[in-house]
């Protein structure tokens, strides 16, 4: 166990390593000035320029420059923004990370229980009526790019709907604006969270029932199951005390996958429904061209991803006894 | 030789092709791409409008697409608020999706199946250490790393003309080809392992042939289900993450008709003018994409029954 966990926990540093390798040195090695796009592009000085570079370091040796940038990093020091002025990079990034885990908060609540529920019952009627009703399900609807099922939930649910006398009448707060104050408290941006985490929903929704589905499939072809039932216990029992209890173990590490799926789907699911997250804020970020804020935002969604992935590693070891642990 | 392999590869060919049909929503999502491929390879032809930008037409006109009467009108999607024929722009717009979503499938294959099927064959420190960065490069979430090396590469100023500047132009096709290599490595690395144990590649280091005809002659024509079943796949992502790389703004620039690019500009308040300038390219997006997962469903299907 101690060398799994000591092997476990040397990927996630190597790992870390890497990518924060490979940002940082794709930002710096791509040909081009950073400094003259800051200073406004062709029309800037040369001197404009070399206060620039002056002030962001620019002038030291690569190595140097990553060295400052990874030991400023860990200790909390992150720089000021470019793009936003008089904010604090760290301080913007929280609050925004904030507001993202919110909605990944609750589009992982929605989606977890329901795309179990899906893929389960995909596999237990493997190939039969609920299996082919599933998988054109999630083929079709749910596998849509994240900004077309956002788009239909904001123009034809949202605004549509929300203004028919039938809507106004049941009382449908939660379908009010999306566009949230990027300070707001939980309670506030509640009804603000609905629709984008359900369009994040879809998004994850195909992914783990899928999975879902073919663990269970695999599962209910084993041994032991065929022994369980020949044995005269009873069919519903077989399947919730011994093919779902290990059907479902590995769902713990696609949870922790999705987690990935997640970010890249609430970048463009902030983007449509316009809700001040991390993704929305790198899009800025990227259109502005500041590069210390999107190192941040990057490093903290890959720290994100990679504490889920270890999480996980470790829970399903500690659950699973038949995991090597050598 | 050559003609065994023909052979056997019509034979896969065929036996894909009837099992696509034995599964109606596969040979529908097929026969859908098929039509699209004809809508990219014969757009300009098959457009009323050909040149995409024709601003002569009456502004934000309805559609006067009749499906019960089966009368296509002058305007079928109508036009936008430029004044544009929206069922031309849809129409032309296939092309670019298929040419980059293809190209990029098509290099990331080419280069990573070559790199995966070394890595395999070789072993050792060097399969270890390639690994490893690979696991690591992937905990990158794609979207991300292709919004920032896009949004950092369009930014520069090139001298029209410079080798920078055709990269730059192409930058989506590079990126998308540079972040799936990874992935279609791993894919045929894990194959190129399975294989290389067979007596046929033992039998054939007996024989003392050179590392490169074991790796392409021998354990390649193995690896080629896996692969194509990979290739569908990732031709599916990448037609996904081009149509939302257009409409966040990192795709083709206005005014090309790209689809996820005419999605976006066509929103907030322009849809209340004219939705059917944003709805039509958006269920052309919606369509192609269920159409390929479906395809690609059947494609994964029938390989994994075949082998």
């Amino acid at each position: 166990m101690i060398h799994f966990l000591r092997r476990r926990f040397l990927f996630f540093f190597f790992t870390y390593l890497v990518s924060s390798l490979t940002i940082f040195f794709l930002l710096r090695i791509l040909p081009g000035d950073p400094a003259r796009v800051i200073a406004g592009g062709r029309e800037a000085t040369d001197d404009q320029v070399a206060q620039i570079r002056d002030e962001l370091g620019l002038n030291a040796s690569l190595p140097q420059q990553y060295l400052t940038w990874a030991v400023d990093f860990i200790r909390g020091e992150w720089g000021d923004t470019i793009a936003f002025r008089g904010a604090d990079n760290r301080d913007l990034i929280m609050e925004r990370s904030v507001n993202s885990a919110r909605l990944a908060a609750v589009a992982l609540l929605m989606s977890v229980p329901l795309s179990l529920a899906l893929g389960v019952i995909a596999g237990l009627f493997e190939n039969r009526l609920p299996d082919v009703l599933i998988s054109l399900l999630t083929l079709s609807v749910v596998s849509l790019p994240e900004f077309v099922t956002g788009l239909f939930l904001i123009n034809i649910v949202a605004l549509r709907w929300g203004r028919s006398e039938l809507a106004q009448s049941l009382g449908w707060w939660f379908l009010a604006s999306s566009a949230a104050p990027a300070n707001a408290s939980f309670a506030e941006m509640l009804p603000a969270l609905w629709l984008p985490a359900f369009a994040a929903t879809l998004v994850m929704l195909a992914y783990i029932s899928r999975l879902t589905r073919a663990g269970v499939i695999e599962e209910l072809k084993r041994d032991y199951v065929r022994t369980a039932a020949l044995k005269g216990i009873a069919w519903r029992a077989v399947i919730w005390r011994h093919v779902l209890r290990n059907a479902l173990l590995p769902t713990i590490t696609v949870i922790a996958i999705s987690i990935s799926w997640l970010v890249s789907g609430l970048v463009v699911i902030e983007y449509v429904f316009g809700f001040p997250g991390l993704g929305s804020l790198l899009i800025a970020a990227i259109e502005r061209r500041d590069l210390l804020l999107v190192q941040g935002i990057v490093m903290v969604t890959v720290t994100v991803i990679l504490f889920a992935n270890l999480l996980a590693d470790v829970a399903y070891a500690l659950l699973n006894p038949r995991v090597e642990l050598a | 030789m050559k003609s065994f392999t023909v052979s056997r590869a019509y034979g896969a060919f065929m036996r894909t092709a009837r099992s696509q049909l034995r599964h109606p929503q596969s040979a529908v999502g097929t026969l859908l791409v098929v039509f699209f491929l004809i809508l990219a390879l014969f757009g300009p032809q098959l457009a009323p409008y050909p040149n995409p930008n024709d601003q002569s037409h009456s502004l934000r006109a309805a559609p006067t697409l009749d499906i019960g009467g089966l009368r296509l009108g002058e305007h079928p999607f109508g036009t936008d608020r430029l004044g544009r024929d929206v069922y031309s722009r849809v129409i032309l717009g296939a092309g670019s999706i298929f040419r980059i979503a293809g190209l990029g499938t098509l290099i990331s294959v080419v280069l990573g199946s070559a790199l995966g099927l070394f890595m395999g064959y070789q072993g050792g420190w060097v399969d270890e250490i390639i690994g490893r960065v690979i696991d690591a490069l992937l905990a990158i979430p794609a979207l991300l790393l292709a919004l920032v090396l896009i949004g950092i590469i369009r930014n520069l100023d090139f001298a029209a003309g410079s080798w920078q500047a055709a990269l730059a132009d192409n930058v989506i096709l590079l990126v998308i080809s540079l972040l799936y290599i990874p992935i279609v490595a791993r894919v045929a690395r894990s194959t190129t392992l399975d294989i290389k144990t067979r007596e046929f590649v033992e039998a054939a280091e007996i024989r003392g042939e050179s590392q490169f005809y074991i790796i392409f002659r021998e354990i390649l024509p193995s690896v080629i289900p896996s692969l194509v079943v990979e290739a569908s796949l990732r031709f599916s992502y990448a037609i996904f993450l081009v149509a939302s790389l257009g409409f966040l703004g990192f795709g083709a620039r206005p005014p090309s008709p790209d689809w996820g690019l005419m999605v976006n500009e066509n929103r907030g308040g322009f849809y209340q003018l004219t939705p059917w300038a944003l709805e039509f390219p958006a269920l052309a997006i919606a369509i192609l994409v269920i159409a390929v997962n479906l395809m690609s469903d059947g494609i994964r299907r029938a390989v994994q029954k075949g082998s």
